[in-house]
């Protein structure tokens, strides 16, 4: 079995200018944001981001490398609206596909199966079809009991060259565990991606995995990994449960600094401006401060 | 009851919503939802499924902040868009930015699609909702500012619009009421529009009608026109809301007392 353990720049490097990157995690929970933070300190330009949208997506539109976002929401979950999400919607600084969220796991799922379009009901009379004129209906080839055949939402694939995601374990091979209460739709996001990468707290052997854990957290196989990267705090500051839970003095500092350009800039100054490591000791420093 | 709180009867409104339900899942977004939903588990229908916001089903009725109980059941986020809200079994209050006569409901941004004035959520599950299972909205502060007209982006279907779109939407399409702190409405006003259920205790339709951004329509079948009265909760249900469910009376912030009202 190969060894696919990779550094965060090499992992960031395989993804291209152009390129559609989804992000596993949801809202301001177990968010892969050591790649991310790799991605900010990268070139990399007209990325379209996949995600069920947090911080993630804040970062990646105010650094101007994200030029179209797909997306059911975009919150911090204990701070409603993310303000770099919207001042970018206000600005209209990038192109934006706004779908229902079950219709993203439906596309996300049509993607991971390899099948063009999945149907559902979703979105049917809502704006989410006026707002994306790419979206087209689908009328069921069988009839029901009352004769009509139902006309559904043809959920597009949503395919995507590379997937990242944030696992609380993995092993060298790829071999992915989440050990929180939600998987969120992180091996949805792997399947539908041309590659995945996966950052996680620790690597461990795989047969620690098990010792301890249930069998269902091993959510991905190696099968679907391309590469794998420890990256402790590396959720920092979404959820990482039971790892650790979320930064809300942080992620608070986040939110306010993100609402004033000179703010912001003393914040990106402080926490964005180096390595990881200059990153997890600017938020130790931080924490300390605060004790 | 003298000391009874503006709060207190919303909680009870919202409850009764989720009174015949039965043995499905409520999901309550936002603090009085979580109130009544949990008021209802414990006095109307014991049979309703609760979850803590996030994966975990509660087999027991814990306090407003905590989320700690019995677990009965798993229920991430993934089986809840597949498992759970087209399965049907489900009655969702939402908020509403803003809510129009037919029914449609908005939060994702207000003002146009393409360069919103103020971007709000996003739609998030609110269209599949609304053509899936049972859905409710809950408005903490009404206003002709979030009654209006006609929304800005259509989140929840409303069902003019789903009759527009066609079986598939009507086929489950149930938005059942509208809960703000001045009353409680339904879609039985004329072609589906937003009629009066009831006005809440001291508050008159006259007002409820001032405040809002189109005409409600009277309640049908009253004969006289009358808009009735949200009932008063009983003294068991206050003291489960007051002792139980939320003694720090964070339902209080979401719905202000008015000063000498009820």
């Amino acid at each position: 079995m190969r060894n696919k353990v990779m550094t965060t720049q090499e992992i960031v490097g395989r993804i291209q200018d152009g390129m559609t990157v989804g992000i596993g995690g949801w809202g301001s929970r177990r968010k892969p944001m050591a790649l991310v933070r790799e991605i900010l300190r990268s070139e990399l330009s007209d990325l379209t981001i996949v995600s069920y949208a947090g911080p993630d997506v804040g970062l990646l539109l105010q650094s101007g490398q994200a030029s179209k976002v797909v997306y059911a929401f975009c919150t911090l979950d204990s701070i409603p609206l993310e303000p770099l999400f919207q001042k970018a919607r206000q600005d209209a600084a990038a192109t934006f596909v706004e779908w229902d969220e079950g219709m993203f796991q439906t596309g996300l799922r049509a993607a991971a199966q390899r099948v063009p379009f999945l149907p559902m009901r979703a979105g049917l009379g809502s704006a989410v079809l006026e707002n994306d004129p790419t979206l087209k209906l689908v009328r069921s080839p069988y009839a029901g009991a009352d004769g009509t055949a139902e006309e559904l939402v043809a959920v597009p694939a949503l395919e995507l060259d590379v997937a990242l995601v944030h696992m609380n374990r993995a092993d060298v091979h790829g071999n992915g565990q989440y050990l929180g209460p939600d998987p969120y739709f992180d091996d949805l996001f792997a399947m539908a991606a041309k590659e995945a990468y996966v950052s996680c707290e620790q690597i461990i052997d795989t047969a620690g995995l098990t010792v301890d854990a249930a069998l269902q957290t091993l959510l991905l196989n190696r099968a679907m990994v391309a590469g794998v990267v420890e990256t402790p705090n590396g959720a920092h500051f979404t959820t990482c449960t039971p790892t650790y839970e979320r930064d809300e003095r942080f992620q608070k500092a986040y939110a306010t600094a993100a609402k004033d350009p000179d703010t912001w800039a003393e914040f990106q100054q402080r926490f964005l401006s180096g390595s990881e490591q200059d990153y997890q000791d600017a938020v130790a420093a931080f924490a300390e401060e605060h004790s | 009851m003298t000391d009874l709180t503006r709060a207190e009867i919303c909680a009870v409104a919202i409850a009764d919503c989720f009174a015949e339900d039965g043995e499905i899942f409520g999901s309550p977004m936002g603090l009085l939802p979580q109130l009544g939903a949990r008021l209802a588990k414990l006095t109307s229908n014991p049979d309703l499924v609760l979850s803590d916001g996030e994966a975990r089903i509660l087999a027991g009725v814990p306090p407003l902040g905590q989320n700690k109980d019995v677990v009965e059941g798993w229920m991430p986020f993934r089986l809840m868009l597949e498992a759970c809200v087209p399965y049907g079994k489900r009655h969702v209050m939402m908020g509403a930015t803003q809510v129009d006569r037919e029914g449609n409901q908005n939060i994702s941004a207000i003002g146009p699609w393409a360069q919103p004035k103020r971007q709000l959520l996003g739609v998030r599950g609110a269209p599949g909702n609304t053509v899936n299972n049972r859905t409710s909205y809950w408005v903490p502060k009404h206003s002709s500012r979030v009654f209006v007209a006609a929304v800005d982006i259509v989140c929840g279907v409303g069902r003019t619009r789903a009759e527009a779109a066609g079986p598939a939407a009507t086929r489950f399409h149930d938005v059942h009421r509208v809960v703000s702190d001045l009353g409680v409405f339904d879609f039985t006003g004329p072609g589906n529009t937003m009629a009066f259920v009831s006005v809440h205790p001291s508050v008159t339709a006259a007002e409820v009608q001032a405040a809002s951004g189109f005409e409600i329509a009277l309640p049908s079948g009253t004969g006289s026109g009358e808009v009735p009265t949200t009932r008063e909760p009983s003294s068991g249900e206050l003291m489960i809301i007051r002792e139980v469910l939320d003694p720090k009376s964070l339902r209080d912030r979401e719905v202000p007392p008015v000063e000498g009202k009820p």
